[in-house]
């Protein structure tokens, strides 16, 4: 069973498959959660609709993926986790996405300085070519389920990725402000990719047994197609520095305490609640 | 409050948007966007009009280049269709044994 | 109640000499209207025609933007996953709405930039209903049941307006809407009755402070619209403010009775006589307020709108300057 904690939180028996499935969910899910807040807000109406298309899009794979996790969750533990609980009710060292999701994308806070589009859509791009990476990887999985999840995902990965790498492409090779709100993006973004590649005991496992591929084995095809796209947006390749971010293993920037108290505020301020 | 920066030479150019529902119907126009180029223009079409898997294709044509026939000719180009009946099948009585023709 | 534009336009001065040609053209204009006729971007209509729809049309549009910013404050709270994309695709139905009418606005002349700047210099008008505060999520399923549905009374009968883009932009509009609706109601049927007693208390709030500014939404008393007549005829309008208005009260009462919602009008009540609701007075000094620009969030969401275009501008621009580098390149080939 989920054992159940100090307001309403639960607590995972976190295996290694379920820790690999919920870094995808939780990836997902809070790139989702940033994207959304464009809503309204787009330099154009028309890219509007396109950016929450793109949150939709992931909303829906976390969805999948949560619900996927809570499977997982429910066969070993027995119990009837579903996505929800999963989302509104874990603590934050319970989530496993890539630190890169949390940074800012558009609001400034108290606490922080907001992102612009620049960091938008060289986010956009970084994460859709990684994730299409991810689902064509996932498409020999033995987990029936992700298998088909990742049939479906793929696709959406393929627009996202021409549609953010035609606009990192624009800002590059456009003004010379928007070229240079791009490269500060990437000063930003570059630092976080590292943990896209990184491995621990988790892909390896996943990786022996055939569930999905281990992140090291994707920073190939990610690279050169991220420099395809690079190339005519004037943009460099960054060099590697020791940064590594932390976020899969549970241990997040100061952002990751404000995306969760937003997002998961009605559920903890309405125990017991029906929706 | 800053003043707001409308300038209208930067205005991206106004594309018309045409679907295709499915496999074997035409491409028909629903609607207008504006795009900066024409890569944008397709993909931002298949964002706004097939949300609701309304199409399966989409032609996007920059508004400018579109000819209209002129309304004040309407008599001109369409009247004249009216009065030549014999274009249409009714036309004809055949006997009754050929009704299905 | 996106009619309000028509209500709220200073009178129009009709030019005071016309050819006799103009006259005529104009006569010729009204009967086919009369008769049902629609008519297209490039027929012939006379200047009042045309001015009055680009306001009706485009101010039709820019509620439907700024009618996304108060749902949008609750897309990053949203209480389930569920109910996060019902929210995220009908805040994205209303960006695609106001691109429908823009679009329509832009067949009579005019263009999106010259809108957009229309509506944040404060000159061009947005619904009022959308300068009011979405203070608690069931504020997100009040405004779908009631805020959405005053607009579908609306937004019906506009799909026969005699100016065909606007008509064939409401048809598509009419398609997508019902859905926006539903979502509100069903939302506050599952909290008021499967819900906690706090959920409950919640979505009462709620009602209590959207009930009368939904009221308003369908402007002022018929005695206080002076375009009617002329909006009738073009099939701006097809029912008055008032006949609206009711029609409006009476459904929501029975609807109300569904959700087990009281609605705060000590003086509603069914009068047998009349076959309708009777209910109690508007307060129209608080629409003219919030109309006026000095409602409880008028500013914000004007500034709203001009800071996404205002810090969109950069964007906007490189794009133009790359896709003419692009031409350049090809030409040049």
């Amino acid at each position: 069973m989920a054992a159940a904690l100090a307001g309403g939180s639960i607590a995972l028996e976190l295996t290694h498959p379920l820790r690999y499935v919920l870094r995808l969910a939780d990836t997902a899910l809070i790139h989702a959660q940033r994207l959304a807040e464009w809503c309204g807000h787009g330099p154009v109406l028309e890219e509007d609709i396109a950016l929450t298309n793109m949150a939709l899009d992931l909303l829906g794979q976390a969805r999948a993926l949560l619900t996927h996790a809570a499977h997982l969750h429910n066969g070993v533990q027995g119990g009837g986790l579903d996505e929800d609980q999963l989302a509104y009710l874990r603590n934050e060292a319970d989530f496993f996405n890539l630190t890169l999701v949390e940074q800012p994308l558009r609001k400034s806070s108290a606490h922080a300085p907001g992102g612009d589009f620049a960091d938008t859509v060289l986010r956009n791009f970084l994460l859709a070519t990684w994730f299409k990476a991810v689902w064509m990887g996932l498409s020999s999985s033995t987990d029936v389920e992700l298998r088909g999840i990742a049939a479906k995902a793929v696709k959406e990965a393929r627009y996202h990725q021409q549609h953010a790498g035609d606009w990192v492409v624009r800002l590059g090779d456009g003004t010379p402000e928007s070229a240079r709100r791009l490269q500060a993006a990437l000063a930003r973004a570059w630092p976080y990719t590292a943990e896209m590649f990184a491995g621990d005991a988790v892909d390896e496992a996943a990786s022996s047994t055939g569930l999905g591929p281990a992140r090291a084995s994707l920073r190939g095809a990610w690279l050169s197609e991220v420099q395809e796209v690079f190339a005519p947006a004037l943009l460099p390749v960054p060099a590697d520095t020791p940064f590594l971010s932390t976020g899969t293993q549970g241990r997040h920037s100061e952002h990751m305490g404000f995306i969760l108290a937003e997002l998961q505020s009605l559920q903890r301020q309405f125990p017991g609640g029906r929706w | 409050m800053t003043m707001p920066s409308t300038s209208t030479q930067a205005e991206w150019p106004l594309w018309e948007v045409f679907v295709r529902p499915k496999a074997g119907l035409d491409h028909k126009h629903c609607g207008s966007l504006h795009a900066a180029d024409a890569a944008l223009a397709v993909q931002l079409a298949r964002d706004v009009y097939t949300r609701r898997q309304e199409g399966v294709s989409v032609w996007v044509v920059r508004s400018s280049d579109i000819t209209a026939s002129d309304p004040g000719d309407k008599a001109m180009y369409f009247d004249p269709m009216a009065d030549k009946v014999y274009r249409h099948p009714t036309f004809y009585e055949l006997p009754a044994a050929l009704d299905h023709m | 109640m996106y009619t309000q534009a028509m209500d709220l336009a200073p009178k129009d001065e009709r030019a005071a000499l016309r050819s006799v040609e103009d006259a005529q053209l104009e006569t010729r204009f009204e009967a086919r209207i009369a008769q049902g006729d629609f008519i297209e971007a490039k027929d012939w209509m006379p200047e009042h025609y045309r001015k009055t729809l680009v306001r009706q049309i485009s101010q039709h549009a820019h509620s439907e933007i700024v009618g996304m910013l108060p749902e949008g404050n609750w897309l990053t709270r949203a209480p389930t996953l569920k109910r996060k994309t019902i929210a995220l695709a009908k805040v994205q139905d209303e960006a695609g709405h106001g691109l429908y009418l823009y679009a329509a606005a832009e067949t009579l002349g005019t263009s999106r930039d010259q809108m957009f700047e229309a509506l944040h210099s404060g000159r061009a008008k947005y619904s009022s209903i959308f300068n009011y505060p979405t203070l608690s999520w069931a504020d997100m399923g009040v405004i779908g049941w009631l805020v959405d549905g005053a607009a579908i009374m609306n937004q019906v009968p506009l799909t026969r307006c005699s100016y065909a883009p606007y008509a064939r932009a409401m048809v598509r509009i009419c398609r997508e809407e019902s859905f926006h609706q539903r979502q509100g109601f069903e939302s506050l049927l599952v909290m008021m009755k499967d819900g906690t007693a706090a959920q409950q208390a919640m979505v009462q709030e709620s009602v209590n402070r959207w009930w009368w500014p939904s009221l308003m939404m369908f402007g002022p008393p018929d005695a206080d619209s002076p375009n009617t007549a002329q909006s009738m005829r073009w099939g701006i309008k097809r029912l008055s403010n008032d006949e609206l208005r009711q029609k409006f009260v009476d459904a929501c009462v029975d609807q109300a009775g569904v959700l087990g919602v009281s609605l705060p009008d000590p003086e509603l009540k069914w009068n047998e006589a009349r076959g309708q609701h009777d209910f109690g007075a508007i307060d129209w000094a608080e629409f003219w307020r919030v109309v006026g620009g000095h409602g409880p969030c008028n500013t914000e969401r004007l500034a709203a709108r001009v800071a996404a275009w205002d810090d969109g501008a950069w964007v906007r621009e490189a794009a133009t300057v790359h896709a003419q580098k692009q031409a350049l390149l090809e030409q040049a080939a």
